[in-house]
């Protein structure tokens, strides 16, 4: 930190212990139906593909593999090798010819086994899905969902281990999303694939396997999420975290932890990086005088110094009683080396000490 | 290349020509000999016999030499400063578009690189609103915001501006033929610049994997800027390079030759045999970019050659006024409709106005979910707003 923070404003701080875990309801919880982010994803594809006809899933080892990280398993068995297209290792090719597809009324689903291998893509995604219908004055559209894991796995090293969602953020053009559980990655998927603009789909190979509760509303074959809109996950008046994906994660247990000292933050999950929900950082940051962005991506032009400009930006600058402050992954490429992945990833404690660091505690 | 295409039979001969109407020549057909197509892997090729109608010979002169109007006037505006930025001139090469459109049917799409202007026409677009894309203007075809590299039409995907990028999307639109069962095919066209791309080989591997109906068509100038195609290409066989897809070389300076050739393809490609490769030997006339002299790389003798010897237009108005299926006095007022046209339309594309500012945010997204889009300073707020019509919306 190149700074103290020595202001702070205590007052929030003084009637903390007031409504202490009062909203965690957890016999609603338990009566809920789980699910995995994997299968989420997976029945968003199969509700869409039985929606409509033109919506095909094209990548490496979707079909017959069953899905990389078997995120499209049983779709190939179901709707056939039309529909489920089992490509080369060639990602400008299929990510080009997904695209050409798009352009000429198709709505293709093409999976990148992970977003590093999108950048041998990239062109297609920004030249010739993003501008297009600029450039076009309105005229050709390109529907198409670019979607895979994103960001750091385990034990992968650098080439396996980032986080595009700065890169594809910057972009005019297309929308993307970073889902963190399985109501944001089902809700979400669908409404991307019903889209008729580009959307980069960024997921997260760790949380693939988690369970998270879901509703009944949830599952229904209508069920779609806004694209743009944040999701305030936890509620809380002292300190604001705002975070994607993972992040998300990383909010929710470093705000238990604070909880613990009396110290209740709002967690904001946003969902959609672009477009960014901005006015719901900034009711937040009305009310709680502070903020911490949370990403696991690097800190250079990330998403946290996005948000940061933004609330620099707007009225909320004049509510807040501290810097911004953004945790990120460290700005280094990403070491095999165990202890050092974890010392380049932002953990619980990282949050929790920046936050009391903000708070002056 | 000279007298490649020789006039064969014409039995008709009309003594009395000299009573005619102006409008209609002596003979409705004619059968010409195109030079022989090199075949890759593929045992027939398309006919090197050719029937000609006079009323697609009239039509034909009629797109290319408005083509090189077009361009020429696209040349001019450039130099007078108001074609601003890129400029990428098709002259030396309509027999290449005016062939392959010629076959197209309802279904059959295209997807072309920079060199746009012409096929923009060919597609139904206006001289005007292609002259004015290229004035920046607002009857412009994108509304003057793609430029001369951007345009679109029905089946037309454009004007790209990453050389090579084209060729996947058009392997994709024509797996959205086969997909969607139109029975169309995509022409997917480049330069021997971009035969050497890496994309275009993934393109042709998938393609001919799932028999995708794409004509994939190597438009060779013989330079890549101003590299010639010898000294970037380790095979200038281009007809030959899709190795597994066969090809076909077609003498890309003859129309006539073009057709056939696109006829056959076609043919082969709905016929659900998969992709094709087809090498239009061609040559441009103009620099590789209104930037480039193009003659540090070739010398002007042999661009004068050319256009002496192997020119499109003079060497198909001199076989069909040969064989009688018009005369010139219909050529000499077709040429002189059609430079009306053109300066016309010159003229209302510099006249014309941009469009407004408000546009400066407009079709950003065909379902945008934000009304404001950030200007040059928080404090320039802009209103995204909706124009034109989204072809892909529902």
């Amino acid at each position: 930190m190149a700074f103290t923070i020595s202001f702070h404003k205590p007052s929030a701080l003084t009637n903390t212990v007031k409504i202490l875990k009062r909203s965690l309801n957890t016999t609603r919880v338990l009566a809920n139906k789980q699910m995995t982010v994997r299968d989420a994803l997976n029945s968003a594809m199969d509700d869409e593909m039985e929606r409509d006809e033109r919506v095909f899933i094209l990548g490496e080892e979707v079909a017959m593999y069953d899905g990389a990280y078997k995120v499209s398993r049983g779709l190939y068995k179901k709707y056939g090798e039309k529909r489920v297209i089992d490509t080369p290792i060639t990602e400008i090719g299929f990510a080009g010819i997904a695209v050409g597809a798009a352009m000429a009324g198709l709505r293709p689903i093409c999976e990148f086994m992970t977003f590093n291998f999108s950048l041998q893509a990239i062109d297609h995604v920004i030249n010739s899905a993003a501008k297009t219908f600029y450039m076009s004055a309105g005229l050709v559209n390109v529907p198409i969902v670019f979607r895979g894991p994103n960001g750091a796995a385990a034990g992968v090293a650098a080439q396996h281990s980032q986080c595009f969602g700065a890169w594809y953020s910057q972009c005019p053009g297309l929308k993307v999303i970073s889902p963190y559980n399985s109501e944001d990655a089902r809700g979400l998927l669908k409404a991307a694939i019903r889209d008729p603009d580009p959307v980069v789909f960024l997921e997260n190979e760790l949380l693939y396997g988690n369970q998270y509760p879901i509703t009944d509303e949830v599952l229904d074959k209508d069920f779609v999420l806004p694209i743009g809109k944040a999701k305030i996950e936890r509620k809380g008046d002292h300190i604001t975290f705002v975070a994607h994906s993972k992040g998300v994660e990383l909010a929710l247990d470093a705000a238990k932890e604070l909880s613990s000292v009396g110290i209740e933050a709002e967690v904001i999950n946003l969902r959609s990086l672009r477009p960014l929900d901005i006015n719901t950082i900034i009711q937040s940051v009305v009310r709680t005088n502070h903020i911490i962005s949370i990403e696991q991506g690097w800190p250079y032009a990330g998403i946290g110094s996005e948000i940061s400009a933004q609330i620099m930006e707007s009225e909320a600058f004049y509510h807040l009683d501290a810097p911004v402050i953004r945790v990120t992954g460290a700005d280094v490429p990403m070491p095999y080396t165990k202890s050092l992945e974890i010392a380049a990833l932002p953990q619980i404690n990282n949050i929790v000490d920046a936050a009391k660091k903000l708070l002056g505690v | 290349m000279n007298g490649s295409s020789v006039l064969r039979k014409h039995s008709l001969k009309n003594v009395l020509s000299i009573f005619e109407s102006r409008f209609f020549s002596s003979t409705s057909e004619a059968t010409f000999e195109t030079k022989p197509f090199k075949l890759h892997k593929l045992e027939n090729g398309p006919s090197t016999t050719v029937t000609l109608s006079s009323e697609d010979a009239i039509k034909y002169y009629k797109q290319m030499q408005t083509i090189r109007r077009i361009e020429t006037a696209a040349g001019n505006l450039y130099k007078e400063k108001i074609v601003r930025g890129f400029c990428h001139l098709y002259s030396g090469q309509e027999a290449c578009a005016v062939g392959m459109k010629a076959m197209f049917r309802d279904t059959d799409s295209i997807i072309t690189a920079y060199r746009a202007h012409g096929w923009t026409y060919l597609m139904g677009v206006d001289p005007f609103s292609v002259l004015s894309e290229l004035t920046g203007r607002k009857s412009g075809n994108a509304r003057g915001k793609g430029g001369s590299m951007h345009m679109y039409a029905k089946n037309f995907y454009g004007g790209n501006g990453i050389v090579g990028a084209q060729v996947p999307l058009g392997a994709g639109i024509a797996l959205a033929a086969k997909y969607l069962g139109t029975g169309g095919v995509c022409f997917t066209l480049y330069g021997d610049g971009a035969a050497n791309q890496g994309q275009v080989f993934e393109a042709y591997n998938m393609s001919k994997l799932w028999d995708i109906p794409c004509v994939y068509v190597c438009e060779n100038n013989g330079y890549g800027m101003g590299t010639s195609s010898e000294r970037a290409s380790a095979s200038v066989a281009y007809y030959t390079r899709g190795d597994y897809i066969p090809g076909i070389w077609v003498d890309g300076m003859d129309i006539l030759a073009v057709r056939e050739a696109a006829r056959f393809a076609i043919d082969y490609c709905s016929s659900g045999k998969g992709p094709l490769v087809m090498e239009t030997a061609t040559y441009r006339y103009s620099g590789h970019s209104m930037s480039d002299p193009g003659t540090s790389y070739r010398t002007r003798d042999e661009i004068q050659e050319v256009r002496q010897t192997r020119d499109p237009i003079t060497s198909f108005k001199e076989k069909i006024i040969g064989a009688n299926l018009v005369n010139i006095d219909e050529l000499k007022q077709i040429d002189k409709e059609i430079k009306a046209q053109i300066d016309d339309a010159v003229k209302r594309a510099k006249a014309d106005t941009e469009i407004p500012l408000s546009e400066l945010s407009g079709d950003i997204y065909a379902k945008p979910l934000e009304t404001k889009v950030r200007g040059v300073s928080p404090f320039e707020s802009l209103e995204h707003i909706r124009i034109g019509q989204a072809v892909n919306l529902n």
